[in-house]
């Protein structure tokens, strides 16, 4: 008997999402759509606001990654007044993006992906949360974590005014910056953070790297996927977040492109599906060819799995040594596992410890001179940066007086969509036969998207709507047969 | 006694409410022994079904964040509704519709036609835009629809309280939980927060001039803002004396002004007429057109007075069309 089973919506994650799967007659999947049911856009009611306010009003594109829109939107803004911050203004900039970076993987890993891994895919539905994680590891790491977000909450209130939706970006620099006396505290947190970095990576090789089912999850079929993979990187070739150009390695992990962000028109466009509100970029120049992956088919990835793939190297020596071990236990680069992105974003968040200690360290970072006011007549300006979910662009054009006349978002999740919506289907495949479902494959469908920290706020610039999960079985005359909760 | 259920649910939001809940940091570990949260569903597992099996009113109080402008959503929260005995709309969105209503000044098509068909990036759209139904080969697909207008939460529902703020700062938070759990509340309808001007609790108040004498209005790329003196006294369009306080005056410690998210206190109908009559009125003129001229340096008067408050506005639409009318 034929059916359909509708997971919505699904939990986890931040935004709205919505998993409708299609079963044959033998009780096998046909095909499962991912889709995004919200839309906002901020693209339109950009049109008319002063430029230099885009940097807070598209920071509520979303409150979980604000600092990103926030970021880039500062980016364009430089790029807009065609304005060069002093070298104070952008070490400053690229500290609190790296301790935003930590604070937000580390919200993922313990709070929204940690408990599949650390409780368990397949463990009692009520305990797959953070309290579970808690009675897993016990009160004492808890306390651990939630104090080391603090420290960091703390200092992105300090200098941004507020850790959400902050208030410090302009063209051409920054509102305020680092006192001498403030300097202490970021020396004792990137210190700190340093060793979270390291006791979160113990952490998930004791759990994770230590348990053949997990390992044999994440390197099966059911959750892989050979697309092009796309990060920023300096110029050497090294992962960064907040400046460099966009490169892009094949299926094979060799350089397919590299380009600046103001040409990213040239190399990137957006597929649009009547079901999803969510829009599919792809490599304009292979082309869109379905959801297929492969060095014919445009799909390309983004976020931690992708920014590794695409950098050579981390820069800093322990992320270095992470790295390293990770592509050797991954088989070689570059690696295609969806699940082993929880990996990646735990090497990122030591990465960004050490590039805390590094810019705490330049004596750069409390140099008053942090703003050059911009003088040139704006027209077009383009900011990219790495959210913690991948590439985001913003790309604004105004009038003479800095007034918006057309505003351009991709955002990190958009970037993923795709290949999110392979991801689904393909766990889906792998894991439903014979009719056979559960609220534990259920929950390791959902697994295939949580792995990506989606974001569906920022992906459609949308209105998140309710999480609960319930599915509906029906038969081929929609009559409700059976219905299973995640409850 | 089995301690009150408490519900936390987003409608139209960024997540940034539910970060907020998150920054209670070791103060949630409090929250969690003194309450059963039943229903978080960024968190936690438990369903709209969870949910509908309640009896009415055996939830203590639902916390919505958001703007409601979705049936979906407004299903949601009329169900919160019949099973709470208290609703708190939790911050500007929920509040007075916060920066997804500046959607209000464009209609739903324009929102669609911008992001599906005029986009820099799309090129091979072929006209392409999400539909509410698809059919696909392995069946139908929909979608919800969106309205045409976005609403906040007491133009949908009946609400208690307001936790005001984007998002709501973190005091006031742990504030208000407080008061519901030692049921120390004030009268329905009010505000949870303190019913007196931001300037108050600003830094820099000694610098406010007794009288402000305005002779233009900066945009804050403009200068290198003073990080001691009152910013309505360098020029920039601090709505500090407007505003609610509550917050800290964070955007004035961040050297930005403060752009109105706590809203306005209780003596004051709409925000944004408010706020513009107060900047208006410190024009240094008697001069009709040398007053146009200075009022004409702020570049965009809905977007700056209305920025978090256009739903709740008397002006909350400035067209109605005719489908939109029977939207709650």
């Amino acid at each position: 008997m034929a059916r359909k089973i509708t997971i919505d919506p699904i939990t986890r994650l931040e935004g709205h999402g919505k998993i409708d799967i299609f079963l044959n007659d033998q009780g096998n999947v046909d095909r499962a759509y991912f889709q995004v049911p919200e839309s906002r856009g901020f693209e339109r009611f950009a049109i008319g606001r002063p430029a230099e306010d885009m940097p807070q009003i598209t920071s509520r594109i979303c409150g979980v990654c604000p600092t990103a829109h926030h970021m880039a939107a500062t980016r364009a803004l430089d790029d807009l007044y065609k304005v060069d911050p002093p070298p104070a203004a952008k070490k400053v900039r690229e500290l609190m993006y790296n301790i935003f970076f930590m604070e937000d993987h580390a919200l993922h890993f313990f709070f929204l992906a940690g408990p599949d891994f650390v409780v368990g895919p397949q463990a009692p539905k009520a305990e797959r949360n953070i309290l579970g994680v808690l009675g897993k590891v016990g009160n004492e790491i808890g306390l651990k974590v939630i104090g080391m977000r603090k420290q960091w909450r703390e200092l992105m209130n300090l200098v941004m005014g507020k850790a959400i939706h902050p208030v410090f970006g302009l063209p051409g620099g920054i509102s305020r910056s680092i006192t001498k006396e403030d300097l202490p505290r970021f020396i004792k947190t990137a210190d700190e953070s340093v060793e979270f970095g390291q006791f979160a990576l113990k952490l998930f090789n004791d759990i994770v790297l230590k348990n053949p089912d997990y390992m044999h999850h994440i390197t099966s079929d059911t959750y892989t996927h050979k697309t092009y993979y796309m990060g920023l990187v300096d110029k050497n070739n090294r992962i960064n977040f907040y400046d460099g150009d966009l490169r892009v390695v094949g299926p094979d992990g060799k350089e397919y492109v590299k380009f600046g962000g103001r040409q990213y028109l040239d190399h990137m466009d957006e597929h649009v599906e009547p079901w999803s509100y969510i829009k599919f970029p792809y490599l304009k120049n292979i082309g869109w060819k379905g959801f297929e992956d492969g060095a014919d088919s445009g799909i390309f990835a983004v976020a931690p799995l992708a920014r590794l793939n695409a950098a050579e190297s981390m820069g800093t020596p322990l992320a270095q040594e992470n790295y390293e071990q990770y592509f050797k236990i991954c088989g070689g680069k570059p690696v295609h596992f969806t699940l082993a992105t929880s990996w990646a974003r735990l090497i990122e968040m030591l990465y960004s410890a050490e590039r805390m200690k590094e810019l705490v360290a330049d004596p750069d970072i409390i140099n008053p001179d942090f703003r050059t006011i911009p003088t040139n007549t704006p027209s077009e300006g383009i900011g990219v940066v790495e959210a913690p979910r991948g590439t985001l662009i913003h790309h604004y054009r105004t009038d003479d007086n800095g007034i918006i006349t057309k505003a351009n978002l991709i955002v990190a999740t958009q970037n993923n969509a795709a290949r999110i919506a392979m991801s689904v289907d393909k766990a889906a495949r792998g894991l439903i036969s014979g009719g056979k479902v559960d609220d534990g494959i259920l929950n390791m469908v959902e697994m295939a998207f949580r792995a990506y920290d989606p974001c569906h706020g920022c992906g459609t610039h949308a209105l998140p709507g309710e999480m609960p999960l319930v599915v509906d079985i029906y038969d081929r005359d929609h009559n409700l047969v059976r219905q299973l909760r995640q409850d | 006694m089995s301690k009150p259920k408490v519900a936390f649910y987003w409608c139209a939001s960024c997540g940034g409410c539910e970060e907020a809940v998150v920054d209670l940091a070791e103060d949630i570990l409090k929250v969690v022994g003194a309450v059963d949260i039943v229903f978080w569903p960024v968190a936690l597992d438990f369903k709209r079904e969870d949910v509908e099996a309640m009896a009415d009113n055996s939830l203590a109080v639902a916390f919505i964040n958001g703007a409601i402008r979705s049936s979906e959503q407004h299903e949601m929260v009329e169900l919160l509704r019949r099973k709470a005995g208290l609703v708190v709309a939790f911050g500007s969105c929920a509040h007075l519709g916060g920066i997804p209503g500046l959607a209000n000044t464009f209609r739903r098509a324009d929102l669609i036609d911008e992001a599906y068909h005029k986009s820099l990036s799309v090129t091979d759209g072929n006209g392409t835009e999400p539909l509410e139904k698809t059919e696909v080969p392995e069946g139908t697909l929909t979608l919800p629809k969106l309205w045409d207008t976005v609403k906040t939460l007491d133009q949908v529902i009946k609400v208690d309280y307001y936790l005001p703020g984007c998002p709501p700062p973190v005091n006031l938070i742990n504030g208000a939980i407080g008061s519901i759990l030692k049921n120390e509340l004030p009268p329905p309808g009010s505000v949870l927060a303190p019913d007196m001007a931001l300037c108050e609790e600003c830094e820099r108040r000694a610098t406010k001039p007794d009288k402000m004498a305005q002779r233009e209005f900066l945009r804050p790329h403009q200068i290198k803002a003073d990080p001691e003196k009152c910013l309505l006294a360098q020029g920039l369009l601090c709505l500090g004396p407007v505003t609610r306080k509550g917050c800290g005056a964070a955007c004035v410690k961040g050297n930005m002004p403060c752009t109105g998210c706590m809203g306005p206190t209780s003596h004051v109908v709409d925000f944004g007429t408010k706020a513009l009559t107060a900047m208006a009125s410190l024009v240094d003129s008697n001069d009709d057109r040398e007053i146009a001229a200075i009022l004409d340096q702020i570049a965009d008067p809905v977007g700056t007075f209305y920025r978090y408050s256009l739903p709740a506005s008397l002006l909350h639409r400035s067209y109605q069309p005719e489908h939109a009318k029977g939207e709650k």
